[in-house]
């Protein structure tokens, strides 16, 4: 297909996050002459998304959010365009945008839209004052009504609900969050866990409802939120509603095109979609599986990344698949941070064939559990003490037994120096449950 | 329908902020007796006078800091460090600035001024140093009173992470003792003012022949102890332990402007420059700076006259008052707390190429678990983007690292940790052959 030879090429790419981005390296690295553009309707600038909560906390600049400075752009030869995205034409190859932006033609177009949030029909959803928070313009609005704000309600009991919490929290405002869980973010943690991050999100001052759900927001009369109402019937007089329950793929830069989509833009394992020379990475991709498996979608910062790099060598001719590898992840809660490797079964998905090492203190918000299936390391996860990532990956990998991971186990530890290790308690608990 | 407001009283800061207030305006209002004195009004004499001026600022800043963090959990706490009065380069900030150069430029070149202040002091100068006080006992109490204060604010601030606490200890250890209590006990015994924490070429003096006949002789031995201890420093001591910790072990764990910049210095970090321009300016200005404060060393044991004696003169006004006192502590609030570390200092330029090259520490990244956030480079008070490295999962191998921790601290993902490996060779291509490295990068600067 492509190779050095056919220089010259136009890739053009839809979004800028770190799908975009990632994508637009790896080709760049690749094929030096090429034509590479950028397309972002949210900002000129690549910037990091997780770190939108650290600008409105004023730990971080938005100019510190952005990895790169405006050199790398220049050198690596990538041009950028600001403007979103009307109509895509697989015929003609071309890109029309709204506004008077000049229209694009490309000889290859990747879809890297990234996601937006759920949205479940409640009645107001669409008033204003409820939002989701992830985009910079959401930031923007946010902060054009935080002086009004007193008490925020958070639908949702997810990553970036605890987030926006935390961001309410740090400016004095009362926050109060609804999960419809039993305990929080239960449908990818343990229940230890969950109910841990429950306690830590309590703690730190949040009014953490759960088993709670939303059943409409109030209008004041004027088009703008001012309650909450639960299904249990409960009221909650508020000033801002974050809607944080889950997100989906962001489509709407593919309306009328003929890209073919289902929940996000089907595209096989090497990331092509169904029509040629287009191609999707990211948060909006859903990778079509053979019949009777689900279809996959993804939504990470660390997918993304990699989706990116196999995409950059797949636009360049060379064969590549797509494969996630050991799964891993981690989160901040409040105070509390979280590793996990591996198969980590969430509350209730725990089958006959998984075995469970947990420790707990009494005295102190931590966690560690160690999975196991038929004796062998399948998942790790770590509350509140650093694992490291590569370790973890290669006992997974070597499918290691209990003892043998126990006699490894301080080489995993990534805490910085002189913190109290945990190792030896750790280590004599699981030897008696495995006993 | 039920309605509620029953959630917890969670506003942060509500019940702080009037305490914070309050104890703000007292510690501005204990400055009175200064400004009283400078007037020509001191408020009593001798210990009094010492104590009105010096007591009641020290409670109400430490009952400052208190309010501060008392309702705060252990964590991470840089909430609207960015939109700061004094920390997000806004009007109180510059104007903190201009009175730190202020006091700097007077004290270096008007000190005399100070008198009616470093009056203040002559009883605890007396009973330490057994002389009368002048403006660097002044400065020296000062300097070590702002490490301790602001050292206690790092306990409350990183109470939970014990690299910062250990370090923070170690700091104000070696300010107290090493560079305030230990040279005043000497000028009392009648010995050279010696301080065991600064080396050559930090301190230029200690290898300046004309120091060392002075050191030679005084009685007792104790010069000449200090004159062997001073060259051991230097070429001994420096590269043993910086090939085994790094240039930490002294720039964030012994050195006082170290010790500053930690504790004073620590709610400025993230002003310093990220810029990729900055680190060229910072590899050419450090590096010149040492190869001037070299060849003038050797310049004064091998040639003598007018010109090299200019030439020291010189360097000690531009380097040892304008780089590393007014531009270096004066800037704190407009380019962060390492200006002096960072551009100038011919100690870290020598420590910066044992750890870049000959030296088992590095900062190693956890796999892929880097998000970018941008936390490690926004506060990296040395201005390396450290965030560039994590992106790549690479260790980090920098000259102008001081292994202050805050990286690992800041991350919100758990992505860095400072490391002494088991070698040097394994940090990145080219470490196992550190003087083809070393060399290659002087061909390529």
């Amino acid at each position: 297909m492509f190779g050095r030879k056919t220089g010259g090429r136009h890739v053009v790419i839809i979004g800028n996050g770190i799908a975009g981005v990632t994508t637009a390296r790896a080709v760049r690295a690749r094929d030096k002459k090429c034509r590479i553009t950028l397309i972002s309707g949210e900002s000129l600038h690549f910037f990091s998304r997780p770190a939108l909560m650290y600008i409105y906390m004023g730990h971080l600049t938005e100019r510190n959010t952005r990895p790169f400075e405006e050199w790398f752009w220049k050198k690596t030869r990538i041009e950028r365009l600001q403007a979103w995205v009307k109509f895509i034409d697989v015929d003609a190859k071309r890109v029309d945008f709204a506004g008077d932006t000049a229209s694009l033609t490309y000889d290859q177009l990747v879809i890297a839209t990234g996601s937006k949030p759920n949205k479940f029909g409640w009645p107001g959803q669409d008033l204003e004052r409820v939002q989701g928070m992830c985009t910079l313009q959401d930031l923007a609005n946010l902060e054009a009504i935080s002086d009004d704000i007193e008490h925020g309600v958070i639908v949702g009991g997810g990553l970036i609900g605890v987030e926006l919490a935390e961001m309410l929290h740090s400016r004095g405002k009362r926050v109060t969050m609804l999960a419809r869980e039993k305990n929080y973010w239960d449908n990818a943690l343990p229940e230890a866990e969950a109910a841990l991050v429950g306690r830590v999100i309590r703690k730190g001052g949040i009014d953490l409802r759960l088993a709670t759900e939303l059943d409409r927001i109030e209008d004041d009369g004027e088009g703008r939120a001012c309650a909450v109402h639960t299904k249990d019937g409960e009221r909650l007089p508020c000033q801002f509603v974050g809607l944080t329950a889950g997100v989906s793929p962001n489509l709407s830069a593919l309306e009328g095109s003929k890209i073919p989509t289902g929940r996000g833009v089907l595209c096989d394992f090497s990331l092509r979609t169904q029509v040629p020379d287009v191609y999707a990475a990211g948060d909006c991709v859903e990778f079509v599986t053979p019949e009777g498996e689900r279809n996959v979608v993804e939504q990470l910062w660390y997918t993304g990344e990699m989706h990116g790099e196999v995409l950059g060598r797949v636009m360049c001719g060379e064969e590549a698949v797509y494969d996630r590898g050991i799964w891993f992840n981690s989160a901040k809660f409040l105070d509390l941070e979280w590793h996990t490797y591996g198969e980590v079964p969430p509350a209730g998905r725990e089958t006959p064939d998984h075995q469970m090492l947990l420790w707990q203190p009494d005295d102190a918000d931590l966690a560690f559990r160690l999975v196991l299936k038929q004796g062998r390391l399948v998942g790790v996860n770590s509350m509140g003490i650093r694992y490291r990532h590569k370790v973890c990956e290669r006992w997974i990998a070597d499918g290691l037994g209990a003892e043998q991971v126990l006699e490894r186990l301080p080489e995993g530890n990534f805490d910085p120096e002189f913190y109290r290790r945990y190792e030896p308690a750790i280590v004599r608990a699981f030897r008696e449950q495995l006993r | 329908m039920s309605v509620t407001l029953t959630g917890p009283a969670v506003s942060p800061h509500a019940d702080s902020a009037g305490l914070r207030t309050a104890f703000a305006v007292a510690t501005g209002v204990s400055l009175l007796p200064f400004a009283l004195a400078l007037a020509g009004h001191p408020v009593g004499s001798g210990w009094t006078a010492f104590a009105i001026a010096f007591v009641p600022f020290v409670v109400f800043a430490m009952l400052y800091i208190w309010a501060t963090y008392r309702d705060t959990h252990p964590g991470i706490k840089n909430d609207d460090i960015t939109r700061g009065h004094f920390t997000g380069r806004r009007t109180a900030g510059v104007l903190l600035g201009v009175v730190l150069t202020g006091l700097y430029t007077v004290l270096y070149f008007q000190g005399e001024w100070l008198q009616p202040v470093f009056a203040l002091t002559d009883p605890l100068s007396q009973l330490l140093r057994d002389r009368p006080a002048d403006q660097w006992f002044l400065y020296g109490f000062l300097y070590t009173l702002a490490v301790l204060i602001m050292g206690a604010r790092m306990f409350w601030r990183y109470r939970h992470n014990r690299y910062q606490l250990f370090r923070t200890a170690s700091v104000m250890f070696f300010q107290l003792g090493f560079a305030f209590l230990l040279p005043a006990f000497l000028l009392a015994m009648q010995q050279p003012e010696f301080y065991f924490t600064y080396f050559w070429p930090l301190k230029p003096d200690y290898l300046y022949p004309s120091y060392w006949a002075w050191l030679w002789q005084q009685p007792g031995g104790v010069g000449a102890f200090m004159l062997m201890f001073g060259v051991a420093a230097s070429f001994v001591l420096t590269p043993i332990l910086t090939f085994y910790f790094g240039k930490r072990w002294y720039c964030s764990w012994v050195c006082g402007c170290g010790g500053l910049a930690e504790t004073a210095g620590d709610p400025f970090r993230h002003l310093s420059s990220k810029k990729y321009a900055a680190w060229r300016f910072e590899r050419w200005s450090i590096h010149s700076v040492l190869v001037i404060i070299t060849a003038l060393t050797i310049w004064l044991w091998v040639g003598e006259g007018e010109a090299v004696q200019t030439g020291k003169k010189w360097y000690g006004y531009a380097v040892g008052m304008v780089l590393s006192g007014i531009v270096g502590v004066g800037f704190y609030p407009l380019l962060g707390s390492r200006v002096w570390c960072r551009f100038f200092c011919p100690m870290a330029a020598i420590l910066g190429i044992g750890q870049r090259f000959f030296s088992r520490f590095r900062i190693t990244t956890n796999g892929d678990q880097c998000m970018a956030c941008g936390n490690c480079s926004a506060y990296c008070e040395m201005g390396i983007d450290v965030r560039a490295y994590a992106m790549q999962g690479k260790n980090i191998v920098r000259a102008s690292c001081v292994g202050c921790g805050i990286c690992s601290a800041v991350c919100p993902r758990g992505v860095l940790k400072l490391e002494n490996g088991k070698t040097y060779a394994d940090r990145y291509d080219g470490a196992q052959n550190p003087l083809a490295t070393l060399l290659r990068s002087l061909k390529n600067p």
